[in-house]
């Protein structure tokens, strides 16, 4: 419950996803951030004016889906590590990008243990890429390969036992 | 110099974020400004702060706070008219006017025309047993030790406190290596933000919530802690104890503001509780009721590092203004700080802190 632990229920989620033929076309942002907080980094990062202006600075953000083109610009400035990017497009399965500020980084074409909102471990899954060059500044982003139904299950990855 | 008592128009106290920019407005102003900071480098808590901070553009928002912190100390340094004085305490504020500094070993008087107290807050402490024990520390202490000094205070260390301080040091605690196997917190929901909260969740810390710490034990060192459940008026509930293995606890169970200097200047205090204390009573443009002496950031009222720089802006500018100087520009920008401190504060996260204004400006009235 998240005013217990900061965990959302399915029906939070539901509000904040995309719709599944969004999903399949391509990545899109998935931002669980579900308070009103005084803060527009996302707004103002948003290259393609796909997370809506806030004339009040404690709007929570709202995801045009028809502008949104998955750039990740957003996951990587949101000072709440709140924002993902899920991509349904590939036949191999979903491709989720994870915020992520731990070292060392897992490199590209291992197999990590991705974890659930809970840190509960879901499975073994291959990571594709990271980007994690600047983490003096921003985030890492993990791309991590999972299947369709770990998309909005998957949040954080370990390395332990990796 | 005379008697050797410097003059200056602005003696800012704390080179945190109100401090630093309290002396940016003022000195934008063509005010001479004098920033005294008891710590050897500038920044106050940001320096020492990985995670990104919420906000507007205005207040870096989106940007690591010792970032933030790096950006301000640079444009103070650049400032014409800032003189930085660091490793420098402010000890007193006398009734001539005249504040002592302690300086290179030595007492440096300084007579300024206005003050401007941006002194910040002091993290509180908790009574329970064991409580001297080597291992109980406060959240900002294990911050200080490893992001500021690259020390690792411990192996596997129990959180105290479910506001936003004791979220965001576990999550600084699980970068530095270190394990964390609960967040206790006495209230029976998280204080601090869910998202903060998520962070810790999804690398498997449990939120404990109505729970707190009935002692700590070891042979001379922490071992581990005794927690317990508490019922709706936070009583503990017999029979609910158990034991977490820990050789670190942190306690983040608030902060309250240093009014030290206020008070002795002669400025009337007020007990506000959902400002965390004691805090002198100010107006609109951050005066307090002593002549002269302004007061900003958390040392008026803990909140945050965003609506601190809008007051420091505020209290500069407020106080070059009644210094004569700065024109319609210091007008101006007068009004934008507020106007953007208004818009900070306006959303459902900040009901409590509009609640304890409204009672602390009624006060301005009555002194």
């Amino acid at each position: 419950m998240l005013a217990k632990d900061g965990l959302p229920e399915e029906g939070d989620l539901r509000a904040v996803m995309p719709d599944e033929k969004k999903l399949a076309a391509g990545p899109a942002a998935i931002i669980e951030c579900w308070q009103e907080i005084p803060c527009d980094a996302c707004a103002r990062a948003c290259p393609n004016y796909a997370i809506l202006p806030m004339p009040n600075l404690y709007e929570r953000p709202q995801v045009d889906f028809s502008r949104c083109r998955g750039c990740g610009v957003c996951l990587s400035a949101c000072p709440g590590l709140a924002i993902f990017i899920a991509d349904g497009s590939r036949s191999e399965g979903a491709v989720l990008r994870l915020p992520y500020e731990f070292l060392p980084l897992p490199q590209a074409g291992q197999r990590v243990a991705g974890l659930g909102r809970a840190g509960e471990v879901l499975g073994k899954f291959l990571v594709l890429d990271v980007t994690g060059a600047n983490m003096r500044e921003n985030p890492a982003v993990i791309f991590l390969l999972v299947p369709p139904d770990m998309a909005m299950r998957v949040r954080n990855i370990s390395l332990e036992g990796a | 110099m005379t008697g050797g008592v410097r003059e200056c128009d602005v003696l800012v106290i704390g080179g945190g974020p109100a401090g630093l920019c309290a002396a940016l407005a003022a000195a934008s102003c063509g005010v001479g400004v004098i920033m005294a900071e008891r710590d050897g480098h500038l920044g106050g808590q940001l320096a020492k702060q990985t995670h990104k901070f919420f906000g507007s553009a205005r207040q870096f928002g989106g940007e690591r706070g010792f970032l933030i912190a790096q950006r301000l100390a640079a444009e103070a340094e650049n400032a014409a008219g800032i003189e930085i004085l660091t490793e420098t305490p402010v000890l007193g504020i006398y009734e001539d006017g005249v504040a002592t500094l302690l300086h290179r070993g030595g007492h440096m008087k300084v007579r300024p025309r206005k003050i401007v107290a941006a002194c910040g807050a002091a993290e509180n402490f908790l009574a329970f047993e064991g409580n001297d024990l080597p291992g109980v520390c406060s959240a900002g202490a294990a911050e200080t030790l490893i992001n500021a000094q690259g020390v690792l205070p411990g192996r596997r260390a129990l959180m105290v406190g479910g506001g936003n301080v004791g979220l965001m040091v576990a999550y600084q605690l699980l970068q530095a290596g270190m394990e964390v196997p609960a967040l206790i917190n006495h209230a029976p929901q998280i204080d601090g933000y869910w998202v903060h909260a998520a962070k810790i969740r999804r690398s498997g810390v449990p939120i404990l919530n109505s729970t707190t710490i009935k002692s700590a034990y070891g042979n001379g060192q922490v071992e581990g802690a005794i927690i317990c459940e508490v019922d709706e008026n936070r009583q503990p509930l017999p029979g609910t104890e158990r034991r977490v293995e820990c050789d670190l606890i942190c306690l983040a169970v608030g902060l309250s503001p240093l009014n030290g200097l206020c008070q002795q200047a002669g400025a009337a205090l007020a007990y506000i509780p959902e400002l965390s204390g004691h805090v002198p009573v100010t107006d609109e443009y951050l005066r307090t009721s002593q002549e002269g002496l302004y007061a900003a950031g958390d040392a008026a009222g803990v909140e945050e590092a965003a609506t601190a720089m809008e007051e420091g802006k505020i209290a500069g500018l407020s106080a070059a203004v009644a210094l004569g100087y700065g024109g319609t520009a210091a007008q101006e920008a007068l009004t934008e700080a507020a106007a953007e401190l208004k818009r900070l504060r306006e959303g459902p996260m900040s009901e409590r802190i509009r609640r304890g204004l409204a009672v602390l400006r009624s006060e301005v009235i009555k002194c």
